[in-house]
C-alpha cells in the first residue's frame, strides 16, 4: 500500500496516524516478522523498518543499541529485502536507513530492491534536501515515497526546499536532540507544525512513548506520530515482547484517535 | 546557491551529509568561518597565541645522520615541539578562538586515545572557554594519564559508556551533544574530517606548517623540496604541510597505517590504510574513501599508532589522491617501530608512532630514486605518549 493512500483513508475516519519504528533483525529477523505483525495488531498504520548500518549518529542510544543487535546477530541489506518480501501486511512499510548503504548497494538497485520488495518510502536521516538530487529522481520513477525530515531549527529557505522536495509525508522532528523516550513534549513542537506549510501529511516524532503525548501532537495538528525507542526498549528487554509490542501500540492508537481537535 | 553548493566538495568527495537539525549550524559556522579567515584582528590574536602559547614557528630541522644513514637529504618539520607536543594544538587554537567570536560559549569535542581531547583542553583553557570532552569509557582506562592532563587544564571529560566504548561512539555521543545545544555550543573537530567546512577550515588552521616549512626550506636550501612525506590517519598534518605547496613541482607522499598487513575480513580491517584500500562511501559527514564491506557497513581499523587509526580520510585527501596530485603509500606497523627507533638513535628525537610511519616510508622509498634529493618529514608529533605501546611491542 502506498502512503498517500493510507493517510487519504485515515483522513476519511478522522483519525491521526501511528508510525512505528522497529530495527530489522533485532534481535532476529524471524523476530522481527513477528514483531510487525504484533505492532499491526495493536494499529499500527505505517511500520518503519530500520536498516541497520554500523555508524548510526542520527539515533540515540536505545536505538543504537538495537542496531547493534541487528548487526551482531548478521542482519544485512540482501537479508533485508528477503525478509521484508515475505511480510504479510497490509499498511506501508518505510524503510529507515543510512546514506552509506544505499550508496554501496548503488541508488537504483536500492530503490528497484525497495520497489520490488513491497516498500513504499525510504527515509535518509543523513541525507539532506541538497546531496538527494539523485536518489529522489529515482524514487519518484519506481513510485516510492522519500521522506524528508524538518528540525525546529530549519531554516525558511531550506523548509522550502524540503517541502518541495518531500512526498508521502514529513518527519517533524520534534525537538532539538535525535531519537529517546522523554517524559515530556516541548513546546516548540506545535510551532513547528504551524510553520511546515504544506498539504503533505505531516508525521511528528523524537521522543514520544504514551498514548496521552501521541495525543497531544494529534490535537497540536499533526497528522501521525512517530514512535522508535518505546517500542525497542521493550524488544531490548526480551521480556513477553509480542504482548506488549501490541498494547503500546494499542494504547498510542487509542491516544491518537480520542486526541481533542 | 549552486555556486555555493559547489563550494562544499572537493571533485565529488566532501559535502554535508548529516541529520537536518545540523544543517543550520552547519551553515552559520561557514559564515561566520568566512567572515573571520581573512580578518585582520581575528589573524593577528591567532598569530599571537601560535607564536607565544604555542610556540611557533616550529624548526624544520637537518636531519643529518637520519640523511646519512637512510641515503637521502631529509629535513624534519618539527611540530613534536609545538606546545603540547603535537601538530593538533594548531588547529584547537584556531577554533577555539573563532568560538569566541561567534559568541558561543562551550566547546566539545571526541577523542580517541586523548591527544586531540588535551590539545582542546590547552587552548580551551587559554580562552577561559568551558571545554567537554567525550571519550569512549574503555580508552579513558587505557589513557588514565591524558584524562588527567585534561582535567588538570579544567575539562570535563565524559565517559562513553554506549556501543564498543571507544572513539566511534565518543564521536556519536559528541554529535548528539551538539544536536540538543546548537545555540552555545561549538564542535571542534580535530580532523580534515567531517561535513562542509570542517574539511577546509582544519585545513586552513593546520596549514601554518606548509608555510613556514616554504619560508624555511628556502632558507637552507635555496630551493623547494623535492619532496614532502606525511602520515595520514584523517589527514590534518598531511593537508597543513601539503596545502601550501599543492600548485608547486613537489611531490606529496601521504603515508597511512598498514597495519598488521593489508587485509581485510567481514567486519574488521588490519590496516587503516583508506587511501590506499578504500573504496568510495558516505561517512560521518562527508563523502570520501572509507573502509567498509561489500554492503557498506564501517570496518573496525587498525594501526600501532591511534591518530593513524580511522575508517575514513579527509575528503580533499581522497579528491587529491583521485586526480593523482598526492600519492598514498603506507608504512606497516613493524616498519614504523624500527623507523621510530632509528630516529631515537640517530637524531635523539623520539617521535609519534604516528609520524614514524611518514620516516618508515622514507626509509623504504630512499633507495628508489622516488623522493628526489631533498625531502621533508613532517614529525607531527613527540612520541613520549607511546612509550608503553613501543615497550609492549618490543617485549
Amino acid at each position: 500500500m502506498r502512503i498517500p493512500e493510507k493517510f487519504r483513508e485515515l483522513k476519511k475516519r478522522n483519525e491521526g496516524a501511528l508510525i512505528a519504528y522497529i530495527c530489522a533483525g533485532d534481535p532476529t529477523a524471524e523476530g522481527t516478522k513477528e514483531y510487525v505483525t504484533a505492532l499491526v495488531r495493536g494499529g499500527a498504520d505505517i511500520i518503519e523498518l530500520g536498516l541497520p548500518f554500523s555508524d548510526p549518529v542520527a539515533d540515540g542510544p536505545t536505538i543504537q543499541a538495537g542496531i547493534e543487535r541487528a548487526l551482531a546477530a548478521g542482519m544485512t541489506p540482501d537479508i533485508y529485502f528477503k525478509m521484508v518480501r515475505s511480510l504479510k501486511v497490509h499498511i506501508p512499510l518505510v524503510v529507515m536507513t543510512y546514506y552509506n548503504l544505499i550508496f554501496k548497494r548503488g541508488l537504483e538497485r536500492f530503490v528497484v530492491d525497495c520497489s520490488a520488495s513491497g516498500i513504499s518510502g525510504i527515509i535518509v536521516p543523513d541525507l539532506p534536501a541538497e546531496e538527494s538530487g539523485e536518489l529522489a529522481g529515482l524514487c519518484e520513477k519506481n513510485d516510492i515515497d522519500l521522506i524528508f525530515l524538518v528540525a525546529p531549527t530549519t531554516t525558511e529557505s531550506r523548509m522550502k526546499q524540503i517541502l518541495t522536495r518531500g512526498t508521502g509525508f514529513i518527519y517533524l522532528v520534534a525537538r532539538l536532540g535525535v531519537t529517546g523516550a522523554r517524559s515530556d513534549i516541548a513546546g516548540s513542537t506545535s510551532e513547528l507544525i504551524q510553520r511546515v506549510k504544506t498539504n503533505t501529511p505531516k508525521a511528528v516524532g523524537f521522543g514520544i512513548s504514551n498514548g496521552r503525548q501521541a495525543a497531544e501532537i494529534i490535537s497540536a495538528g499533526a497528522d501521525g506520530v512517530i514512535v522508535g525507542s518505546a517500542f525497542v526498549d521493550i524488544i531490548a528487554s526480551g521480556n513477553d515482547v509480542p504482548r506488549r509490542l501490541e498494547a503500546l501500540a494499542r494504547e498510542l492508537k487509542y491516544g491518537i484517535k480520542m486526541a481533542p481537535e | 546557491m549552486k555556486q555555493e553548493q559547489r563550494s562544499t566538495k572537493f571533485g565529488k568527495y566532501g559535502g554535508q551529509f548529516v541529520p537536518e537539525v545540523l544543517m543550520p549550524v552547519l551553515e552559520e559556522l561557514t559564515e561566520e568561518y568566512e567572515k573571520y579567515k581573512d580578518d585582520p584582528v581575528f589573524n593577528e590574536e591567532l598569530d599571537y597565541y601560535l607564536r607565544d602559547f604555542a610556540g611557533r614557528p616550529s624548526p624544520l630541522y637537518y636531519a643529518k645522520q637520519l640523511s646519512r644513514e637512510y641515503g637521502v637529504k631529509i629535513y624534519l618539520k618539527r611540530e613534536d615541539l609545538v606546545h603540547g607536543g603535537a601538530h593538533k594544538l594548531n588547529n584547537t587554537l584556531g577554533q577555539a578562538l573563532l568560538t569566541r567570536y561567534m559568541g558561543k560559549k562551550r566547546i566539545i569535542a571526541e577523542t580517541g586515545a586523548g591527544q586531540h581531547g588535551t590539545a582542546c583542553a590547552m587552548a580551551g583553557a587559554a580562552f577561559g572557554i568551558t571545554t567537554e570532552v567525550y571519550m569512549g569509557a574503555k580508552d579513558t582506562v587505557r589513557q588514565r594519564m591524558n584524562v588527567y592532563r585534561m582535567e588538570l587544564m579544567g575539562t570535563k571529560v565524559i565517559p562513553v559508556k554506549s556501543g564498543s566504548q571507544t572513539l566511534k561512539d565518543a564521536i556519536n555521543e559528541a554529535m548528539r551533544n551538539w544536536v540538543a545545544n546548537v545555540e552555545t555550543t561549538h564542535y571542534l573537530i580535530g580532523s580534515v574530517v567531517g561535513p562542509h567546512p570542517y574539511p577546509t577550515m582544519v585545513r586552513d588552521f593546520q596549514s601554518v606548517i606548509g608555510k613556514e616549512v616554504r619560508k624555511q626550506i628556502m632558507e637552507k636550501e635555496g630551493r623547494f623540496p623535492d619532496s614532502i612525506v606525511a602520515c595520514t590517519g584523517g589527514g590534518s598534518n598531511a593537508m597543513g604541510i601539503f596545502h601550501p605547496f599543492i600548485d608547486d613541482d613537489v611531490d606529496l607522499f601521504a603515508v597511512e597505517a598498514g597495519g598488521s598487513g593489508m587485509k581485510t575480513t567481514d567486519k574488521e580491517a588490519l590496516h587503516s590504510a583508506t587511501l590506499c584500500a578504500g573504496e568510495d562511501g558516505v561517512l560521518h559527514g562527508a563523502r570520501t574513501k572509507v573502509l567498509q564491506n561489500k554492503y557498506g557497513q564501517i570496518l573496525e581499523s587498525s594501526s600501532i599508532a591511534a591518530g593513524l587509526d580511522y575508517a575514513g580520510v579527509g575528503p580533499e585527501l581522497a579528491y587529491l589522491a583521485d586526480i593523482g596530485r598526492i600519492k598514498p603509500r603506507y608504512s606497516l606497523d613493524a616498519e614504523a617501530l624500527e623507523a621510530f627507533h632509528d630516529l631515537c638513535r640517530l637524531e635523539g628525537i623520539i617521535p609519534a608512532l604516528e609520524s614514524s610511519h611518514a620516516v618508515a616510508y622514507v626509509k623504504k622509498a630512499a633507495g628508489s630514486g622516488e623522493l628526489g634529493d631533498v625531502v621533508v618529514i613532517n614529525i607531527s608529533g613527540r612520541g613520549d605518549k607511546d612509550l608503553e605501546t613501543v615497550l609492549g611491542m618490543n617485549k
